[in-house]
């Protein structure tokens, strides 16, 4: 079963899952390091990946720090 | 420079007074030289959506050695900059957070206003707050009442290499000023920051001037010198100007006299 989330600011269809199934849906390594994760507006730590699963409409934002000023 | 103290910051001691910059460089190599070059030990970086195309470099892991200042650069409210100080936290392991939120894109001027609810949130939330703000007296203290470990006035708009617009102000902050003030944003050249260090500041952070100098290896070494020098003058105590002559030599023993 899937459903639409906004993945970094893209309408994206993706299988019902945690965000550590999301990760690796996406060929992202959960244990990569520097990797932070929002949903919804909220900081969710690394630990609570495996825990928090996805709904219909969550706003996903998956960073990592970049150069910057 | 032995006869100086370390610049403390909240928990930390620095040696070198410059904190640097780590965008737009011409390629990795010339930042990475220049990280070593400037003589920093605190480098700022942001905080972006990781391209889920296709995994780009990133630099971070070869700055390993030094001190993370994430930014918040780009955010508009306090809510956008409070989520990013706090993925930061979670990404770099360091509470530290340069707190930047911009009212508007095309001066990139601080919005005051949410600047202050942001400062007070973070800090409440246990962040090392360094604040970007307008050089203004008034607004420096509200941050630092706020429990800002430093305040960062503009020298200038960012990127403008304009310098230090209006010196009297950024005395005053550093004067009046109970935490460190962090010159940021604006400075062009080294002698931008001897002055910075003449009226003042505690430290400067530059990342234009060097990045997209001609040389900017020798810019990185140019600033570190300069930071040394303003330091230094600062901490001797210049004369004061005065309107008329004051001749130097003896006035006595005139030959032909």
């Amino acid at each position: 079963m899937s459903l639409t989330i906004n993945l970094n600011g893209e309408e994206t269809r993706v299988e019902q899952g945690s965000l550590q199934d999301l990760l690796q849906q996406r060929g992202i390594d959960p244990s990569a390091r520097r990797i932070a994760i929002a949903r919804n507006g909220a900081l969710v730590k690394r630990d609570s990946w495996p825990k928090e699963t996805l709904s219909e409409g969550d706003r996903i934002e998956i960073v990592r720090p970049l150069a910057g000023g | 420079m032995s006869d100086d103290t370390p610049l403390t910051i909240a928990d930390r001691q620095f040696s070198s007074r410059v904190f640097l910059g780590t965008s737009a460089y011409p390629n990795l190599q010339v930042m990475l030289d220049c990280v070593e070059e400037s003589g920093t030990e605190l480098v700022t970086l942001s905080i972006r959506r990781l391209d889920l195309e296709g995994y780009a470099e990133s630099p971070v892991d070869l700055l390993e050695d030094y001190d993370f200042l994430p930014n918040t650069a780009g955010c508009e409210t306090a809510r956008d900059a409070i989520l990013t100080a706090q993925l930061a936290r979670e990404s770099l392991e360091t509470n530290w957070v340069k707190l930047e939120i911009i009212g508007d894109r095309e001066t990139l001027y601080p919005d005051v206003e949410q600047l202050l609810s942001a400062t007070d949130e973070l800090v409440k939330d246990g962040f090392t707050v360094l604040p970007y703000c307008n050089d203004d007296p008034v607004i420096c203290k509200r941050l630092a009442d706020l429990g800002a470990a430093a305040v960062m006035p503009m020298g200038s708009l960012i990127g403008s290499g304009m310098g230090v617009a209006n010196p009297a102000n950024i005395e005053l902050i550093c004067r009046q000023a109970e935490v460190p003030v962090v010159i940021d944003a604006g400075l062009g050249t080294a002698s931008d920051v001897v002055q910075s260090f003449e009226l003042g500041c505690d430290a400067v952070l530059l990342n234009t001037a060097v990045a997209r100098a001609r040389n900017p290896v020798a810019m990185a070494r140019a600033v570190r010198h300069a930071a040394e020098a303003g330091r230094a003058a600062h901490l001797a105590g210049r004369i004061p100007k005065r309107p008329h002559a004051e001749a130097s030599s003896p006035q006595m023993g005139l030959v032909g006299s």
